[in-house]
């Protein structure tokens, strides 16, 4: 399949890169392709000038900054997935990655690009806001840094503005005492999660002390399940606990999304018995850690 | 509009100006001739597409032409050497490791990037490694096979 004839710029340096974005009303960002590309070759995007950001150097790897990790917008799945330093600081981002689409995609797919693209259905997402993570973005008044929660606006919508690019996502190191788990129930053919939750949780002396709950693939954003938290905070974690946690996902998205796959209700469930495995799974390993 | 692109495939390096939106598979498809890399879903999900990019396995009907600048790429028709199969070809022909044929390019070179990772791979690991790769004729059981007989002669 083609997609309709484009401009094609690859610039070597981000100001370059905002400046045509700028220029070219329309124009789209391209990373690796694999949100942008199929959509393209179905004409579901039709822009006319893409910006190819694979060119300018410092916008991949990973590294730590300060209290936080940083991963450069253009670095794939299999890096974050691979990455030790990950795997030791902020183990939930790996287990995230580790999961995305299959091999291939993971060889191409970049952190910024899914992001940005803001599928419902997308992994990173719901990891991310579970994390409290932030994504820096510059455009051509500078940079801005926004938190993982307000980045994700609405379907296929971010908080980006025009001309504004991501160069990177800042993850905070977990401390002791936290734990994290992210778990999924993938479409058979395209991996997408049909529904999915992050939980990230901290427990002192036996009891939990800050539980973050975030369910994905049910609406239009990651969503927040503000009352776990209270239904764990200060509490001990056991299944009486955490089962009262995982219930209030069914009763938090009044209309949540279905498509031919699953209807709403049925993501809505999967939803919640996730929420509670993956609850389960974060205090295990905060056990651990 | 058209864009030089400088490509290095099996070995040899190809230079041509491209549409930018032909993709990677068409690139090497009709302007190199090499129809070994088929196009299967066409919407990166089976695999059939699989070539190595500087070495890893992607899916050349979701990325452009243009986008492989500069990067070294291998195809099916560059495994075999001076007439010789490559390992995972030999195992593949000797397990039985195919039926129609039609997804046996990609699934050899997504072969090729696990053991690459993962020389010595479980049945677990191949057939996680092998996920994004579908067997219409479903003969996944000898495929696995053919992997682990190349990771045993490699």
């Amino acid at each position: 399949m083609y997609s309709e004839s484009f401009e094609y710029f690859r610039p070597k340096t981000l100001a370059e890169a905002s400046a045509l974005l700028k220029k070219h009303r329309g124009a789209r960002v391209l990373a690796g392709g694999h949100s942008l590309l199929p959509a393209m070759k179905f004409r579901l995007a039709t822009p006319k000038a893409l910006v190819d950001i694979g060119a300018i150097k410092g916008l991949s790897g990973i590294a730590a900054k300060g209290k936080a990790i940083g991963i450069g917008a253009t670095t794939v799945h299999a890096e974050v997935a691979a990455s030790k330093l990950l795997q030791r600081s902020c183990p939930l981002l790996p287990e995230t990655a580790a999961q995305i689409g299959d091999v291939q995609v993971r060889n191409r797919g970049t952190i910024g690009g899914s992001i940005a693209h803001a599928d419902p259905a997308a992994d990173y997402p719901t990891a991310l806001v579970a994390l409290g993570a932030t994504v820096v973005v510059r455009g051509p008044r500078g940079e801005r840094k926004i938190p993982a929660e307000d980045f994700f606006v609405d379907l296929f919508t971010t908080a980006l503005k025009p001309g504004e690019i991501v160069t990177a996502v800042l993850v905070p190191v977990s401390g002791k005492g936290t734990g994290a788990a992210y778990l999924k129930h993938p479409h058979p053919a395209s991996r997408y999660a049909v529904a999915a939750a992050a939980a990230v949780v901290d427990v002192a002396n036996g009891v939990c002390s800050r539980a973050s709950l975030v369910i994905g693939g049910v609406s239009a954003t990651p969503v927040r399940v503000l009352k776990a938290q209270d239904a764990l905070v200060g509490k001990k974690p056991d299944a009486a606990s955490i089962g009262a946690a995982a219930a209030q996902v069914e009763a938090l998205v009044p209309d949540p999304m279905g498509d031919v796959y699953a209807s709403g209700e049925f993501r809505v469930h999967l939803a919640s018995v996730l929420a509670k495995r993956a609850l389960a799974a974060a205090f295990e390993r905060a056990k651990k850690g | 509009m058209r864009f030089g692109v400088s490509i290095t495939v099996n070995g040899a390096r190809r230079k041509h100006e491209v549409e930018p939106r032909l993709l990677l598979v068409h690139y090497l498809r009709e302007t190199l001739g090499l129809t070994g890399t088929n196009v299967g879903c066409d919407t990166s999900q089976c695999g059939a597409c699989t070539v190595l990019l500087d070495g890893k396995a992607v899916k050349s009907c979701t990325m452009l032409a243009v986008q492989a600048e500069g990067a070294s790429i291998t195809t099916i028709e560059g495994l075999a050497k001076n007439g010789k199969l490559h390992p995972v070809q030999e195992a593949f022909r000797e397990k039985h490791g195919l039926q129609c044929g039609f997804c046996t390019p990609g699934m050899v070179l997504t072969a090729c990037h696990l053991l690459e990772k993962n020389p010595k791979p479980s049945d677990a690991d191949i057939r996680h490694g092998l996920e994004g790769n579908l067997c219409r004729c479903t003969g996944y059981q000898n495929i696995v096979a053919a992997v682990k007989e190349a990771a045993a002669r490699m």
